[in-house]
């Protein structure tokens, strides 16, 4: 009897003991003792997603102009919509673990082979919307620039705040990830990373830099504005 | 007249079941903070899916992770325990031959039938039966199949590019992320009647997942 209640109150407060933290723990990302831990396991779903799910043959589903969504939404860090005061002044650089580092112009970028399509758009947040993008293909520029053996990354900077995404070659090198001066038939509007983004329907929005500077091939893995937040670095889908 | 303990769960039984029972509270205490950051079905612009939770937000006792981030990082951490212990227990009940104890089959459905006859007070006798009942064989059989919808529309929802076909299985990326979400329920709704009628039919068999050991009023049913 003394045991069988024993046994009944120690299952008592093992069960109190083990839903007590699980209740304290609501709302919690983890804190100092098992966020990093849970950041570690992040880096390898990164890895998993990067080296095993991943294929640069896949292609994104393509749709009709006509299947666009009426909306999509835009994200800038910045107070206001980052504009640049003098356009023309604007230029992309490409530099970094390069053999020919480049500075180029919307013109030249313009000149340089063309790609459009229409894809749905993925945001972390859970929403996706249809829209058409056009610009250069970022494997155009990245066989003129010649990157270095030692390259594997590229870190891709905005003039938005301190707005930035690192990425990786492969993705970089998908057929569908382009460097986009135009959407849905209309060079690309200011809210929408004027006057050029990074766009990939392989990776969710946060990872498509808006308002491009610059682009810099490194050997180490450049961190980002969401991605040294906590959000997962690789971000592809 | 007490009853001679007889031996229940196995412990691979008893670790997945427990680790189950973390982790599917972590996904979905996770998963309700991940679905306020876009909290309905749809495209933007609509049309949107039907569901009573639109623009739901979940009171902060239910959510973990404290904002998406958080939650997209226990999320992605636990689908890994929770997958495992999933084909592990699989495994154990291909291997020891319990699968047939549970697995539910077109032979079960008369039986099925007097069952629900019985609870429905139509019939006064308990029907005969095996160490589950075929109504239990359907509810676990299908919650089962219910975790592989739930492990199938994840992973459809978090790489619809690469897992294209499946996500097109699904209805696309909405509709993906729509039964995913009900998946949910249906585990809050089992786990409910499972806890009730474990309290209130056979409270011994709650000692027999912990240690082991059924010491109670069916042993007939081993």
């Amino acid at each position: 009897m003394t045991k069988a209640t024993d046994r009944r109150g120690f299952l008592k407060l093992a069960v109190g003991a083990a839903t007590a933290p699980l209740v304290a723990a609501c709302g919690w990302d983890g804190g100092n003792a098992l966020r990093p831990a849970l950041l570690d396991v992040s880096r390898v779903n990164d890895w998993v997603g990067e080296k095993i799910l991943f294929s640069s043959a896949r292609l994104a589903r393509t749709y009709s102009p006509a299947e666009r969504s009426a909306m999509l939404p835009s994200y800038f860090i910045s107070a206001m919509v980052p504009m640049l005061r003098n356009p023309d002044a604007w230029r992309l650089r490409v530099d970094g673990l390069v053999a020919a580092p480049l500075v180029l112009s919307l013109d030249e970028l313009q000149r340089m082979p063309r790609v459009s399509y229409t894809v749905k758009h993925h945001c972390v947040e859970g929403w996706s919307a249809i829209a058409s993008w056009h610009g250069v293909p970022l494997s155009a520029v990245v066989e003129r620039c010649r990157p270095l053996a030692a390259a594997r990354y590229i870190n891709f900077v905005s003039f938005d705040a301190d707005y930035s995404n690192g990425w990786d070659l492969t993705s970089a090198m998908h057929p569908q990830t382009m460097l986009a001066y135009g959407m849905n038939d209309n060079p690309l509007p200011p809210a929408h990373g004027a006057p050029l983004r990074l766009y990939s329907p392989v990776k969710l929005g946060y990872k498509l830099t808006k308002y491009l500077v610059s682009m810099t091939f490194t050997d180490r893995r450049p961190g980002g504005y969401w991605e040294d937040q906590g959000y997962p670095w690789f971000g592809g889908i | 007249m007490t009853e001679s303990p007889v031996r229940r769960h196995h412990w691979i039984v008893r670790l997945t079941h427990w680790v189950t029972v973390v982790t599917l509270a972590g996904l979905i205490t996770s998963g309700l903070q991940i679905y306020e950051a876009y909290a309905r079905f749809g495209g933007r612009g609509g049309p949107f899916l039907p569901s009573p939770f639109n623009d739901t937000r979940f009171p902060a006792w239910s959510r973990l992770g404290g904002w998406l981030a958080g939650a997209l990082n226990w999320h992605f951490a636990l689908m890994w325990p929770l997958v495992t212990v999933g084909l592990v227990y699989l495994g154990y009940l291909v291997k020891s031959g319990e699968w047939r104890a549970l697995l539910f089959r077109p032979r079960d459905v008369p039986g099925a039938v007097q069952m629900a006859g019985y609870y429905l007070g139509l019939r006064k006798q308990h029907p005969p039966q095996g160490k589950h009942n075929p109504l239990q064989k359907l509810a676990y059989t299908s919650i089962y199949l219910f975790g592989a919808l739930a492990v199938l529309t994840g992973l459809s929802i978090y790489k619809p590019v690469q897992f294209g076909w499946l996500t097109a299985l699904f209805g696309g990326f909405q509709a993906a992320r729509y039964w995913h979400f009900w998946t949910v329920w249906i585990f809050v709704a089992f786990t409910l009647t499972h806890v009730i009628l474990v309290f209130t039919v056979d409270p011994a068999s709650f000692r027999a997942i912990i240690t082991g050991w059924y010491r109670g009023r069916f042993p007939s049913h081993d």
